[in-house]
């Protein structure tokens, strides 16, 4: 399995039943495809959609139907379309239970940064609102940019939210953020502790009763 | 009481300085009639707000590349060309937004909030400047209420009061809008007789609305 979805497939074990998430573009969005038997995702689409679906077959969807990307979806039963007052309303009032996202650089203290390159300009959109009113942020990426660590120490990119992130996902395992710091909670059996460590720019708590990570091969 | 007229008409109400206010999320929604149509229009000096300047085929690309354009309100321009070569030229012309809080600033110029806090941001550069206040243990930045002279709206039926039924989500940005500006332009795929639309699927009432103009249809 490629390490987008070992990525995607663990971000998916941590999401209940009935649960509203907001899934992010690139690996967030394979999360879906990796949900535990029984579970149904309420999908937010910060655009104006509560209860978002898949994309719509080619020839079959509606330009006035579409996700935050753009895409024409299909809607699940249950579904609303909101205004974005309102979309933005349910992200700040706490009506979102997770949101799970990429990232530039996550650092110790759970500071994020992923809208903003140095001497580049694209957008915040709505990542700023979502990191600080989800009930969880979940950052879900890959552990190094071409070998390059992106958990660092102190985050030197623009901040999207300081002291936001609650669990970092990446191949090489699962990282919970907490006041002492990030927690290496679980492993990839395909690595070491050592290779992790390497990859790594900031401390990581490695517990004595460290895990291992569900991976398929 | 008909607010029907024409692109003409109801341009003849934009003057060099305005701030406009363009519906629309990316191309879902975005009053692409207006944009267009407003290419040959003179005025210029022009701010623009809208949620992330569209896409390389959106009309607000040659509106931006046109030098008419020279302030940008919004929460992303990723793929909007003329708007990155904007930034580039003069990074000052870009007000940048996250996007809770554009739309929040739009509410509130429509509904009479002269500022709100807000936790989104604190802690990023979209604090600094800013009046900040703590309520119960959190920080919060206040954001200041956004109006424009002008806004292009989107809906797909208009009676003839300026009623809107807005289809699924293109309502986005074009219902906190047209709420938000002094002159309320509304293009419309289909326009019908006043009590046509069931006022349970009313998305905007016409109080807020000054003109309703026709999107030509293709057969």
């Amino acid at each position: 399995m490629d390490n987008k979805n070992i990525i995607a497939r663990r971000v998916a074990q941590m999401l209940h039943d009935g649960e509203v998430v907001n899934l992010g573009v690139g690996i967030p969005q394979l999360v879906a495809n990796w949900l535990p038997e029984g579970v149904e995702l309420i999908v937010h689409a910060e655009n104006g959609i509560i209860g978002a679906g898949g994309y719509s077959e080619e020839g079959k969807g509606d330009p006035n139907v579409v996700d935050a990307g753009g895409m024409m979806i299909d809607i699940k039963p249950g579904a609303q379309f909101i205004i974005s007052t309102d979309s933005f309303g349910a992200i700040r009032g706490g009506h979102i239970d997770m949101t799970i996202l990429g990232a530039y650089q996550v650092d110790s203290k759970g500071n994020l940064a992923n809208w903003c390159l140095p001497n580049k300009m694209g957008g915040i959109g709505g990542a700023m609102d979502l990191v600080s009113g989800a009930k969880q942020v979940v950052v879900a990426m890959e552990h190094t940019q071409k070998g390059n660590p992106k958990i660092v120490e102190n985050c030197t990119f623009a901040l999207t939210g300081a002291g936001v992130v609650d669990y970092i996902v990446t191949e090489m395992g699962f990282m919970h953020v907490t006041e002492k710091g990030i927690v290496l909670e679980e492993i990839n059996p395909n690595y070491t502790v050592e290779q992790v460590l390497a990859a790594t720019d900031a401390r990581l708590i490695v517990p004595v009763d460290l895990k291992a990570m569900d991976v398929i091969d | 009481m008909n607010k029907v007229t024409t692109v003409e008409e109801a341009f003849s109400h934009i003057k060099d300085g305005d701030t406009i206010m363009v519906g629309g999320f990316l191309m879902c929604g975005s009053p692409e009639y207006l944009i267009h149509t407003f290419l040959d229009h003179p005025s210029k000096g022009l701010t623009i707000v809208n949620n992330d300047m569209g896409e390389y085929g959106s009309s607000l690309t040659p509106l931006l590349a046109s030098g008419r354009v020279t302030d940008l309100i919004c929460t992303w321009i990723v793929r909007n060309p003329a708007a990155q070569e904007m930034y580039k030229a003069n990074p000052k012309c870009l007000h940048i937004n996250p996007q809770g809080t554009l739309t929040e600033r739009i509410r509130a110029g429509g509904f009479g909030i002269a500022a709100f806090y807000t936790p989104t941001g604190v802690g990023t550069i979209i604090e600094e400047g800013k009046d900040t206040r703590w309520f119960n243990g959190r920080k919060y930045i206040m954001e200041t209420a956004l109006r424009a002279n002008v806004a292009f709206i989107h809906a797909e039926i208009a009676d003839e009061m300026g009623n809107i039924f807005m289809k699924g989500s293109s309502k986005n940005y074009n219902a906190a809008m047209a709420t938000a500006a002094d002159y309320v332009i509304v293009e419309a795929n289909h326009i019908v007789p006043v009590g046509e639309i069931d006022p349970e699927l009313v998305t905007v009432s016409g109080i807020y609305v000054n003109a309703v103009v026709p999107v030509p249809q293709k057969d």
